[in-house]
């Protein structure tokens, strides 16, 4: 298989607009023949759907929650960035792009990345007109803050949930046009299986989640954007039903998965509490801008942390990193905490925590200055935690939070099968080995809105326009067997464990051996315990419960059961990866100071892995890197 | 769609009718409660004020029909809404904790039955003159000389009842409340009721509806108390036998004289 | 700690419910309502019987997939906050607690603690958008916007479409979440132009679903985790009066 990116020829910020002229278009007049699947509604999916149906295609939108609104999207605190340079402090879409490529460790494509940071402006004009309620001077123009270390102010925001405002933006579009009959949509309805007609993606099979219905549903084109796959950790920032499914069932059929191994960890999240734990609680990056983290200097020092004299605390990203401290990136940040717990000098009942503390900011700048610039997050701590970080210090530990990885795709978005795009967190297209604060929701709209309206009809205009396929075709019927076959061989399994045991087990392994710092010896014995545990799930998973009903722990056996087998091509990724970059960190390759060791001139390449059967192992194709405009530079926050 | 469906059709438009007719009534009440208020004055000012209401005629019976619209819109939405909000809910909860609604919010209903039925009453008893025999219905002679209804020995027999006072005081007390509540609605459902000035305005609608009880209880007070009394000597328990400075010229010899020569100007 | 949960079940949407009462033991007063309920579904499981399905997602308190009336209040005792973020610590050890799904005509049961909120969908589909087609916008600070009305916009739009609103009012009223839902829009001048015809057909849909009346009482705001204010359904009586007044005396094109 040869990966074609696609990439138009020509000067960087000239490829797009190139492209668009070079692109086919579809006559207005036989839009409406066209029928597009989109499934997930989060950003990518919800703006890509409504944009689609305004353009006058027949739009299915699918989405397994019970309203468009409740993707994961919602959950993104920070914000947007976007290059207006609207401070005036030199910023520009060169600049952006810049620092967007330079964060993802030089591991992502330029052109995709200057795209990304072409389009930016218009996300903010669009999203504004949808009535998003941006933060705003008292002048009235949009205000806009630095975030995730980037020297100039190009983020907007929308007070700590600028996730769940742009989403109600895309989401009232969409509802719009389901009012209106141009998108048809199917809440409650989890994508299962893709259909894959003579090569080109053609359909989906789904399943009600209250009725238990599995259907088939047929079309011209499948879009997928379905988020990513954090959860595979079982314990992240991710929401509970975030999962691989959709673009696992893509990649069995054909669609080559590219960098599984990129895992970003937010180093500044709530720390485990307890085995119970179902998830893990993002507390935002700013708080490091007052905060300094440390950890006691002796091992297994259980004393409350107001008791631990100065001279007895390591403030150790300040000691490693003298001129960046405490806003080091997260990737360092991350992998600094991990290496004070795995040396016995971890915080709290489990261990495994740092502290974050306010006392110098509080005695500094006086308790109510702290309370106006942190005072919600300070409360969702004492929410969570029933502690009060006024009084001392807040517990942290980094936490999965985001996925780059994922289904690849060429510069028009669409994955290696013809006919299924990919969009949003669910692709890997532009964060290379590691994403930078507030581009998550960037990539996602740029998507939706700005990307795929020009390159679907491209695809479209070579599609005949007879109706889509009929779903008793062979395709549909094979893939709904499939279905439920998998279903009811879960169902009937009758074993002892529970689904969410499993889940656990798995998360620990790939949190252990896949996790911040990844090594061959480990990755070697992750690759022999996934599929082993994997056999286990299969033999003894216990699923209550009827197909016919609404059936939670169904839905979660299925996501499970794919997960096994994506874990261990993460694996299989990581240790292929010789070197560290980004979110991926291989203890073999440091520096003597411990910073991640890129190799360039061996692996500036993406990693894509085709699905060669269950009991194959995956072929190893890559898409090698080139950089026209932009010189690889290694990372320094000395 | 047209303002006839927005009013009586839409949820809104229900409450928006409840407001105004709520509004309208509370303009009845507490003209109601000025013009009773004269009892405490010369018995002829209040007979000769309800001699003037009923001396209007058709504008009477306009105003009358027009308060009966407005007391019936105001109930039959009331019923309409709570037969919605019912089906709305039709398998409750079988625990459900109050988290903020006030007492007198949650019972609008049950102290707007009591009231209707009060209202009923003294309709029957007032207006239609029908619940007591005619000796409670006496007549009196204005200083003009013309012959009216006795309505202020009318309200202090009917006063004197200690049943029918009770029955009063909780009637005006429950309406005090229902007020209570309703004021401050009627301006949220008109779109009114801001943050801004919230706080002043439940204050001035808690004071307005006290004051409106106190005022009404006053006359109850005044008649258990004995400081109201019947002054026409024509009617049982006439209690001023001395010519006292409020009687003035009204005398009973006087008050009987002039009934007498109306008597015979009739005859 | 130990509680006692009184748990309402319902096989599906068309069979009767009751409640069962399970002991949830070993408790450890951090853990979220969510996850005693996880630890509670685990044992079932373990024993054959079928967990307790109730709805949640992201946990966090920002996605308004949680509900449940717990104790009587949705959202369980606490103020300002979903299920999710109620914590064991809110309760005491020996602890009955009553667990029931939102109810509501417009929001029918579809198994156990889980809601059919679709009549939101419906109200949003009527209304609840500003018509801006992608790529012909203008830039965005060429519209600006008072400081104090963007906040007041994000204070309304902060909603999580959770529905506890409903399932505390005593009529199941939706009148909190479409006045929030309407006046971000309305308050905001891109708002404007669609200003009265959203309103209408928002309360139209809000009506035809099936919800009850506001009566004024305010136990939405109370329970809302957003402590969403009922000035907003003021708001929208003002806008709706005012879009149905003016109807009758503007002119409109042919």
């Amino acid at each position: 298989m040869i990966l074609d990116s696609k990439i138009p020829s020509g000067p960087l910020e000239k490829k797009w607009d190139k492209h668009i002229m070079d692109g086919k278009l579809v006559n207005p007049a036989n839009k409406r023949k066209y029928e597009v699947i989109v499934v997930g509604t989060g950003l990518a999916g919800a703006s890509a759907a409504s944009s689609l149906a305004e353009l006058g295609y027949t739009v299915k939108a699918f989405t397994f929650h019970d309203s468009p609104r409740r993707a994961h999207s919602i959950s993104a605190q920070g914000g947007i960035n976007a290059s207006k340079n609207y401070q005036n402090d030199g910023d520009s879409v060169y600049r952006l792009f810049y620092d967007t490529v330079k964060g993802g460790d030089f591991r992502s494509r330029e052109a995709n990345v200057y795209r990304l940071a072409q389009v930016s402006s218009n996300i903010i004009d669009q999203c504004t007109a949808l009535g998003v309620p941006f933060a705003r001077e008292y002048g009235g123009l949009l205000a806009n803050r630095s975030f995730g270390g980037a020297q100039v102010s190009r983020t907007f925001y929308a007070r700590g949930q600028t996730g769940q405002q742009l989403l109600l933006g895309a989401y009232s579009g969409l509802s719009r046009q389901i009012g209106l009959g141009n998108v048809q949509s199917f809440p409650n309805n989890e994508m299962l299986e893709l259909v894959v007609i003579d090569g080109h993606a053609r359909g989906i099979i789904t399943r009600n989640v209250i009725t238990g219905a599995i259907e088939r549903h047929s079309a011209h084109s499948v879009v997928l954007a379905t988020g990513g796959y954090g959860n595979v950790f079982y314990l992240s920032t991710n929401a509970l039903n975030c999962n691989v499914t959709a673009a696992w069932r893509a990649h069995r059929k054909g669609a080559v998965f590219a960098n599984p191994c990129y895992t970003q960890i937010h180093p500044t999240c709530i720390p485990v509490s307890g085995d119970y734990q179902s998830k893990l609680t993002l507390m935002s990056e700013s708080l490091r801008n007052d905060g300094r983290i440390w950890a006691p200097l002796k091992q297994g020092d259980k004393r409350p942390p107001n008791q631990i004299p100065e001279d007895e605390r390591d403030y150790y990203l300040e000691r490693k990193y003298p001129s960046f401290g405490n806003l080091a990136p997260r990737d360092i940040s991350s992998r600094a905490a991990k290496e004070a717990c795995d040396d016995g000098r971890g915080v709290g009942e489990t261990g495994l925590g740092v502290y974050l503390d306010f006392k110098d900011a509080i005695a500094r700048l006086g308790e109510d200055t702290i309370r106006e610039r942190y005072g919600n997050l300070f409360d969702i701590y004492h929410e969570i935690t029933g502690e009060s970080a006024y009084q001392q210090p807040m517990r942290i530990y980094p936490a999965v939070h985001y996925t780059m990885g994922g289904l690849w795709v060429d510069y028009n978005l669409m994955s290696s099968i013809p006919g299924c795009f990919v969009l949003g967190e669910a692709n890997y297209s532009d964060h290379g080995a590691n994403r930078l604060g507030a581009s998550a929701l960037m990539q996602g709209l740029a998507d939706g809105y700005f990307v795929l309206p020009y390159t679907l009809p491209h695809y479209l205009a070579d599609v005949p326009r007879d109706p889509a396929p009929p779903t008793d075709h062979l395709e549909f019927v094979k893939a709904e067997e499939d279905v439920v076959e998998r279903t009811n061989k879960l169902l009937d399994n009758n074993g002892k464990q529970t689904v969410k045991s499993f889940h656990k087990r798995l998360g620990k392994i790939m949190w252990d051996k896949c996790g911040m710092a990844r090594n061959k010896a480990g990755l070697e014995e992750a690759i022999k315990q996934i599929p082993e545990l994997r056999e286990e799930f299969h033999a003894d998973v216990r699923v209550p419960g009827t197909v016919k009903d609404l059936n939670q722990s169904l839905e979660i056996a299925g996501r499970v059961a794919d997960f096994f087998e994506l874990g261990e091509l993460m694996c299989r990724d990581a240790l292929a990866r010789e070197e560290s970059c980004g979110g991926h960190f291989r203890e073999e390759y440091q520096s003597e100071e411990g910073e991640a060791t890129r190799n360039d001139a061996e692996y500036a390449h993406v990693s894509a892995w085709e699905w060669k059967g269950k009991d194959q192992p995956p072929e190893h194709h890559k898409e090698p890197l080139e950089y026209e405009s932009v010189k690889l530079a290694t990372r320094s926050y000395k | 769609m047209n303002i006839f469906h927005v009013l009586f059709k839409s949820s809104i438009g229900k409450k928006v009718i409840m407001a105004l007719t709520g509004i309208i009534l509370f303009g009845f009440v507490i003209g109601h409660l000025t013009g009773n208020l004269q009892i405490f004055s010369h018995p002829d000012k209040i007979n000769a004020y309800a001699h003037f209401l009923e001396s209007l005629g058709p504008a009477l019976w306009a105003i009358r029909l027009f308060l009966l619209a407005v007391v019936v819109l105001h109930i039959w939405f009331a019923a309409q809404l709570t037969l919605e909000n019912r089906r709305a809910r039709p398998v409750g909860y079988d625990k459900q904790i109050t988290l903020r609604a006030t007492l007198g919010s949650r019972y609008m209903r049950y102290s707007g039955v009591v009231v209707l039925a009060f209202i009923v009453y003294h309709i029957l008893h007032f207006t239609v003159r029908m619940t007591h025999g005619p000796e409670a219905y006496p007549m009196t002679i204005l200083a003009d000389g013309a012959a009216v209804r006795d309505v202020h020995s009318m309200m202090v027999l009917g006063f004197q009842n200690p049943l029918l006072s009770v029955f009063y005081l909780i009637s005006v007390g429950l309406l005090s409340w229902h007020l209570n509540h309703g004021l401050v609605s009627m301006f949220q459902s008109l779109g009114l009721r801001t943050r801004v000035w919230t706080g002043a305005l439940e204050k001035v609608v808690a004071a307005i509806c006290i004051l409106y009880f106190l005022g009404n209880a006053a006359i109850v007070v005044g008649v258990m108390s004995g400081q109201v009394r019947i002054q026409n000597p024509q009617v049982a328990g006439y209690a001023c036998r001395t010519n006292c400075e409020i009687c003035g010229a009204r005398t009973a010899e006087a008050i009987t004289e002039s009934a007498e020569t109306s008597e015979d100007n009739q005859s | 700690m130990k509680v006692t949960l009184r748990v309402w079940r319902q096989k599906d949407s068309q069979s009767a419910g009751q409640f069962e009462e399970y002991d949830a033991d070993g408790l450890n007063p951090n853990m979220s309502f969510l996850e005693m309920l996880d630890v509670v579904n685990e044992t079932l499981t373990e024993k054959g019987d079928e967990p307790i399905a109730f709805a949640h997602d992201c946990r966090e308190g920002i996605c308004g997939t949680c509900s449940c009336m717990i104790d009587g209040k949705p959202h369980g005792p606490e103020s300002g906050v979903t299920t999710c973020q109620t914590y064991m610590r809110s309760f005491k050890d020996g602890d009955v607690i009553t667990v029931e799904p939102f109810r509501g005509s417009a929001f029918p049961v579809q198994r156990d603690l889980i809601t059919d909120r679709d009549a939101f969908e419906k109200i949003m589909q009527a209304g609840g958008f500003i018509t801006a087609r992608a790529g012909s916008c203008q830039d965005a600070n060429a519209l600006p916007i008072a400081k104090d009305v963007a906040d007041l916009a994000m204070d309304a739009a902060s909603c999580v479409g959770c529905g506890a609103c409903v399932a505390a009012c005593k009529n199941s009223s939706a009148m909190l979440f479409v006045s929030a839902k309407a006046g971000q829009l309305n308050l905001l001048p891109q708002g404007q132009p669609e200003k009265d015809s959203r309103v209408l057909n928002m309360v139209a849909a809000m009506d035809e679903a099936g919800f009850g009346n506001c009566t004024n009482q305010y136990e939405c705001s109370a329970a809302c985790p957003k402590l969403i204010s009922e000035e907003f359904i003021s708001k929208l009586n003002r806008d709706y009066l005012v879009a149905s007044v003016k109807g009758l005396f503007e002119s409109k094109a042919l």
